[in-house]
This record gives C-alpha cells, sequence and structure tokens, in this order.
C-alpha cells in the first residue's frame, strides 16, 4: 500500500519542532531516519496527521564525548556507531559491534539511535544497549527537558515513557571503563534479519575475579531485558578462560541458564517456541561473556587503546 | 508542496502530495522508471538510489524530505555520450544479472560504495557485508561481487586476470565460504 495522506512539517530548530508536537488533538509521528516509520505508513498501521520531519533541525546530528559519557544527537545515525573510534574504550568498541548487526548499509545510512529507542521494537539492538548501559534519554517538551533512564523508558513493545508531545533530543551512554572487556553475540535468520536473540556484555575484571557484570538481552521479552540473576551470579567469580567443549559448571554458562530462565521472558513465535528461545538465549549469554573475556585479554596483552 | 529536486543533474519542480514516496516520484514524475520498486519495505533493495551521493532505499524516503537535495538514478550512470559505466560493463562481463529486476539497485548501490570508498572491493568481508543489502534471486550474489571488483580494477586501469574458468581471479577471497 502507499501511505495515507498526512500535514508534513520539517522545523529547522527543537523549539519549532517541540511546537509542532504540542497540539496534542492532532497524531503527530516524529520522522528522523524513518526506516521504521515508513514501512508503517506503507502498511498503514500508522495513520498519523501530521509528520514532523526533524532531519533539518541543525546540531542534533552531533556525537560528543563529554562529562564520562557519550552524548548522542537524536540524528546520530547508525553508521556512525560502525568504527570503534565512535567513544573510546569498550564502549567504542561494543557500539561498533552492535551496530554491524543492525539491518544493511543503506539503513544504516539513514536509520538513528533516538529513533530506534522511540519505537521501542523488542528486537531492537539499540534499546537492549541503553538498558545494559544504563542510558539516559533526554526529552525535550513544552514544559521543558528531563532525562529517563533506561530502566524506566521502556513499557512494552512500541511503548515508551516519551510523551506525545516529546522529542528525544539526544542519548547518554556512559563510558565504560578500561578494565572492561566487551562482546556481542546474536542469532538470526538472515544477515539483515532482524535479531531471534541478541545478547551483549560488558565485564569488569579485577585481579583475574569479576567484581562488576553486565549482560543485555534483545528480543527476550516485550521490552529489552537486563539480566540482573545473570549478572548477580557472576559477581565474585572467576574470569576465566574461554570455554572450550560442554560449557557445563562453568560461570559463565551457569550465567547463561539463569539468563534464560529467570531473566528473560520470551513470547512463543512462529519460527521459534519458547524453549527454542530459552536454548538460544543460554548459549548466545555464553558466547558474549566469552567474547568478552577474549576482549580483556587482547587488552591486557598490550593493545589497550 | 512544492520541491526543488536534482536528479541526475537535471533540476526539477515538483508539486507534490507529503505521502509520496521518493521512488514513485522519480518513476512517476521524472519518468525515470530505471529505479525499481520491489517489496517497498526496505528490504530487496531494487529502489536503491543515491541522495548526495549517499546509496538509500528510495522507498523509505518520503520525496519532500529530499528538497534542494541531488538524487543519481541508475540512468544517470552512463556518460554523456551514452558509454556505459565501467560497473554497467562489468556487470555485464561477470553475467551479474539474469532478469534484471534488481540490477539498477545493485548498480548505485556499488557505485555509491565505490564512490565513497573504492578500497571496498578489495576487502571481502566489507564487500560481503555491502552485498547483504540487496536482494537478488537469480545470479547466487557471486557474478555481482565478481562485477564490482572488476569494475574497481578496470577504473584504475589494470586489465584483469583471467583465470582457466573464465572467471576474474585477480582477487579472490581466501576461502569460498566468505561469501
Amino acid at each position: 500500500m502507499k501511505p495515507a495522506a498526512f500535514d508534513y512539517l520539517a522545523p529547522a530548530t527543537v523549539r519549532e519542532a517541540v511546537d509542532a508536537l504540542a497540539d496534542t488533538s492532532r497524531h503527530a509521528q516524529v520522522l528522523a531516519g524513518g526506516q521504521s516509520l515508513m514501512l508503517e505508513l506503507h502498511y498503514r498501521r500508522s495513520r498519523p496527521d501530521l509528520v514532523v520531519d526533524i532531519n533539518r533541525v541543525r546540531g542534533l546530528d552531533r556525537l560528543d564525548v563529554r562529562d564520562g559519557a557519550l552524548h548522542v544527537g537524536a540524528l546520530a545515525r547508525h553508521r556512525d556507531f560502525e568504527s570503534p573510534e565512535v567513544a573510546p574504550g569498550p564502549l567504542g568498541r561494543l557500539l561498533s559491534l552492535a551496530a554491524h548487526h543492525i539491518a544493511h548499509p543503506p539503513i544504516r545510512a539513514l536509520g538513528t539511535m533516538a529513533g530506534s529507542l522511540a519505537w521501542a521494537h523488542p528486537a531492537a539492538e539499540w534499546c537492549a544497549m541503553a538498558v545494559t548501559l544504563d542510558a539516559g534519554i533526554e526529552l525535550r517538551g513544552p514544559t521543558g527537558a528531563r532525562v529517563v533512564g533506561a530502566r524506566d523508558f521502556f513499557h512494552g513493545p512500541h511503548l515508551t515513557a516519551r510523551r506525545r508531545q516529546e522529542l528525544i533530543t539526544a542519548v547518554r551512554l556512559p563510558l565504560l571503563g578500561d578494565t572492561t572487556g566487551i562482546g556481542f553475540a546474536e542469532h538470526r535468520r538472515t544477515q539483515a534479519s532482524f535479531a531471534v536473540i541478541a545478547v551483549m556484555a560488558a565485564l569488569t575484571v579485577f585481579d583475574g575475579v569479576v567484581t562488576e557484570a553486565r549482560i543485555g538481552l534483545a528480543n527476550a521479552a516485550g521490552t529489552p531485558v537486563r539480566a540482573y540473576a545473570a549478572e548477580r551470579s557472576l559477581v565474585g567469580a572467576e574470569a576465566a578462560r574461554p570455554l572450550s567443549g560442554p560449557p557445563e559448571h562453568h560461570p559463565f554458562a551457569r550465567a547463561g541458564g539463569i539468563a534464560a530462565e529467570c531473566d528473560a521472558d520470551p513470547r512463543a513465535r512462529p519460527y521459534a517456541d519458547v524453549a527454542y528461545q530459552r536454548q538460544v538465549i543460554a548459549v548466545l549469554v555464553g558466547r558474549a561473556l566469552n567474547q568478552a573475556c577474549e576482549d580483556l585479554r587482547r587488552l591486557s596483552g598490550g593493545d589497550r587503546r | 508542496m512544492n520541491i526543488a529536486l536534482t536528479v541526475n543533474g537535471r533540476a526539477h519542480r515538483l508539486d507534490l502530495e507529503p505521502r509520496r514516496v521518493l521512488a514513485d516520484v522519480l518513476r512517476e514524475d521524472c519518468g525515470l522508471t530505471g529505479t525499481h520498486l520491489g517489496c517497498e519495505h526496505g528490504v530487496c533493495g531494487a529502489c536503491t538510489v543515491l541522495v548526495d551521493g549517499e546509496a538509500v532505499r528510495s522507498c523509505l524516503l518520503l520525496a519532500v524530505q529530499c528538497d534542494g537535495r541531488s538524487v543519481r538514478t541508475v540512468e544517470g550512470l552512463a556518460g554523456p555520450d551514452g558509454e556505459p559505466h565501467p560497473l554497467q560493463r562489468a556487470f555485464s562481463a561477470e553475467h551479474a544479472l539474469q532478469c534484471g529486476f534488481c540490477t539498477p539497485g545493485f548498480l548505485m548501490l556499488a557505485a555509491g560504495a565505490l564512490e565513497s570508498d573504492p578500497t571496498i572491493a578489495a576487502d571481502p568481508e566489507r564487500l560481503r557485508e555491502l552485498l547483504t543489502s540487496n536482494l537478488c534471486r537469480c545470479t547466487g550474489y557471486e557474478p555481482i561481487r565478481r562485477a564490482i571488483q572488476r569494475a574497481l580494477l578496470q577504473d584504475t586501469r589494470k586489465p584483469p586476470e583471467r583465470s582457466q574458468t573464465g572467471s576474474t581471479a585477480a582477487i579472490r577471497p581466501a576461502s569460498p565460504d566468505q561469501l
């Protein structure tokens, strides 16, 4: 189908954009990268009265590091994260690994991280990344600005804490320390498909022992999941050499099992029943943790950036 | 809504409904039917065009978003004298098309990548990642990969060597499962 008719506005400033969203008697949609919204317009699942195109708002494409965080403007594209240089240390490496799993290059040229958070698809890598890293989401509305933590932002599939008259202006991603190793593992049906399950992990290690673990799961529930129970099981565990062979009793395998059984809340899908999804989660958590260990080992081998 | 659009170097002034996507406007208002529409969901890539030099899906972009911007379609690849673009010659030489429906999209995808960074054709992993963007149901992708490598070699005026099987052997991935 073709999109239904709508009015179109391309504001030049954040203020104009927020003013355009203020009239809640009209159903307005914000257009950033548009790589999900255009699809919804084609299907006519979304039939807005007004499309507010923020692509001509100056300054929203900014990406800068200050106060211990990467500040991602609402128009920073997925492609901007392909290079690990996007942020110093492990954060840049983790974002880069994830970015290469998002759709394919032409989509990454337009789609945005902030748009992905606003869209809140359960399979979105960036949404899981936001909860994994305790990101802050900056919102601007008619009465001022506020920051919502990622753990309070996602309420369900395509449901977020953003009010209809608010615009996401930026996302703050806290930097990760140099003693943190990162990993990312995703299972998908074809290269450019949505994630069946994606797992990201950040392990902070002191003297060979895990002092902090962060594990995020995409498409393992209706909202992005932070695998807190699995993380707790790892604190104090030996950051052991990556496993080879059957992963029984290994702390990483145990964490995978806990993430799959306790943290995840998968729903049956046509090609993946719940038991299958739990199995995938357990395996991918183990792999992501292995990668994080490898990442740390590479760093301690003198390859520190 | 009135917009100004430059397509293949030619200026167009168009009065458009905001809901119309760039692909439809190129085909119906500019008369450039080389840009094909397959899925209209951003999956197949047949509608790929360059907007300000960047390969994007013209089905996932409103035409009004392109006001003041420059679009290049498959019709803009050949030279002014009608001489085919090196990519077009290479696609023909390597049999990188059969039915041809996906070809305009693959050509523009490759043109955008080669113009922004020609080294991509010599990097098997990045070229493989690029080719996941579009769908081809005839060729199995391998001839398309060879054609893009061949076009780069012709651009730098080094004729590709031919192997016994007749395909370009100058650059080969380390193992056959890399594509």
